[in-house]
């Protein structure tokens, strides 16, 4: 099984990249199923499937955080998508969690920027970018050539080692070079493991407390002005 | 890359059609023009060029160079990239100050003295502009016709690309002959997609489109240049009707009549 993880911020192209690619995988004879991670809502397996009967799945991580969420259920996915007899699993985060980032080892990271969100961008989102593989630049149909170059330029500050594809998924350009990457990823091997370290906080907010300052919580805090510091056992 | 020339091979149009032009070539030095009526397929056309399509754009076509295809995967070192495609854009989205924003591409283009070519860059476009052009400005506050300058002089001196591409310069509001005598200067390939007769048949030939198809291709002929020179008197005095426009002056008949008797000589 080849696993490829897409992740990215909210609205950025992913779903339209990853049709472009299911579509000359597909032309490709290769064998394909797609598994979409998201909080309340996805129609986005369902779309898929129908357009081309590949088979779909979507998690919803509800109370969760999506990318912990795809942490504990990838392995069962990458079992599905065996029993489903197909050779690559295509997943898409929710992309909202910065701080994590939800590649996995020998998995193809692809992180999915849209060039028109702004120079900064690159620098904001850690390593959801600069543990990626791949990074596709899409809606380049929006800005101009001299744009482009400058966004692409912020990228690789970043994370230097990254392969960059520019597209306009719109109307499938710059699609080729990023399904040659996925079908040169390796197989993954099991147990799998998470690329990135994750962050060092437990996060008492996620198992619920709900009260405002510091002196409320416990494990890796900090104040306004002070650097982290541990508090508890 | 070592450019010496450039083919297009043509598609298909809109419906599916081939189009009826099998494609063209260009040498260094040539300049040529893209006409016809709006949605017709004129920036698909050069967006292929610029992509250098090899049958993986919506129109099928095939640009080669040096008589060779150029493979999607083909990564250029952006400094190096060989075409710069001055888009119809009349708004930037990049979120940083107009110097900084230089800076960085000067530095991606690999410029031996940063600091010369953006005060290069900033004088050609004020030169195109109504109202100057100035580093601190945010990108995103200039105007369509302050952006559009500044997207050609960029293209030209920090992309230094020996082929560019320019959308309809002509729109916006720029200093249109200015920018004609300025980009003259510099020994490329120009295209220009324009819907102006003036740009149309100062260029060596141009592609006629319809439908999203190449139709035909036309040289400009001698007799043409000699209209060409007559079309350009009567082009400099709309020209200068829109400075006194511009400029908040009234048109009363003396001055009309000043300005128009130079087109009555072509009679
Ligand atoms: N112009 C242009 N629009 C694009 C391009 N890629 C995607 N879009 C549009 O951007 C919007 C969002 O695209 P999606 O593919 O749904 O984005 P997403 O990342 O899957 O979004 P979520 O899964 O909801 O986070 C859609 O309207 C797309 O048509 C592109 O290259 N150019
Ligand atoms: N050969 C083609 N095959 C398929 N679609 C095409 C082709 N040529 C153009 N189109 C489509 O037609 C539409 C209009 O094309 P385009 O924007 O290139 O027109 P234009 O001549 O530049 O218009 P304008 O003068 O308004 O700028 C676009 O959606 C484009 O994708
Ligand atoms: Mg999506
Ligand atoms: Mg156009």
């Amino acid at each position: 099984m080849k696993l490829i993880v897409f992740a990215g911020p909210p609205t950025c192209g992913k779903t339209t990249v990853i049709k472009q690619v299911i579509k000359r995988m597909i032309a490709k004879q290769l064998k394909t199923a797609y598994i979409k991670i998201d909080v309340l809502f996805a129609d986005e397996d369902e779309n898929i499937k129908r357009d081309f009967g590949i088979p779909t799945k979507k998690i919803y991580s509800g109370e969760l955080c999506p990318d912990h969420c795809n942490v504990v259920v990838l392995d069962e996915a990458v079992e599905w998508a065996e029993n489903e007899g197909v050779d690559f699993l295509f997943v898409e985060t929710a992309g909202l969690c910065l701080r994590c980032s939800p590649y996995v080892q020998n998995s193809l990271g692809v992180v999915v920027l849209e060039s028109t969100s702004g120079m900064n961008l690159p620098r904001k989102i850690g390593p959801m970018l600069t543990l990626a593989d791949v990074a596709v630049i899409t809606k380049i149909d929006l800005i101009s050539q001299a744009e482009r170059e400058v966004f692409r330029y912020r990228v690789l500050e970043a994370a230097k080692e990254i392969i960059i594809v520019e597209s306009n998924a719109l109307y499938g350009i710059g699609i080729d070079p990023i399904v040659k990457q996925i079908i040169n990823t390796k197989e993954i091997e099991k147990p799998m493991f998470l690329k990135g370290n994750p962050p060092v906080g437990t996060c008492t907010i996620c198992v619920g407390k709900k009260e405002i300052g510091a002196k409320n919580h416990f494990g890796v805090l900090r104040t306004m002005e002070n650097e982290l510091f541990y508090v508890g056992e | 890359m070592d450019i010496k020339k450039i083919t297009i091979i043509g598609g298909c149009g809109k419906d599916g059609q081939r189009e009826d032009l099998e494609g063209f070539e260009l040498k260094m030095g040539d300049i040529i023009s893209i006409v016809g009526p709006t949605g017709c397929g004129k920036t698909t056309l050069i967006n292929d060029i610029e992509m250098f399509a090899n049958q993986n754009t919506p129109s099928g076509r095939t640009v080669l160079i040096n008589d060779e295809t150029v493979p999607e995967d083909y990564s250029f070192d952006p400094s190096k990239h060989p075409i710069a495609l001055i888009s119809q854009h009349t708004n930037f989205l990049s979120d940083l100050p107009v110097g900084e924003f230089l800076q960085i591409h000067a530095t991606v283009r690999g410029a031996e003295n940063i600091e010369k070519v953006i005060e290069e860059t900033l004088d050609f476009a004020n030169q195109l502009t109504g109202e100057s052009i100035n580093r601190e400005t945010g990108m995103t506050e200039l105007s369509g016709g302050q952006t559009r300058s500044l997207l050609i002089a960029d293209a030209v001196i920090i992309g230094n690309s020996p082929i560019i591409l320019l959308d309809e310069i002509e729109n916006a509001g720029i200093h249109r002959t200015k920018a004609l005598e300025l980009l003259k200067r510099y020994d490329k390939i120009f295209i220009f997609v324009t819907h102006d007769s003036r740009i149309a048949l100062l260029s060596d030939f141009r592609i006629v489109m319809k439908n999203g198809c190449m139709k035909k291709i036309i040289h400009t002929g001698e007799e043409e240049k000699r209209a060409a020179q007559e079309l350009k008197k009567i082009d400099d005095i709309m020209l200068e009707f829109r400075k006194l426009i511009r400029g908040g002056e009234q048109i009363s008949e003396e001055i009309f009549n000043e300005h128009i008797k130079n087109i009555q000589h072509l009679n």
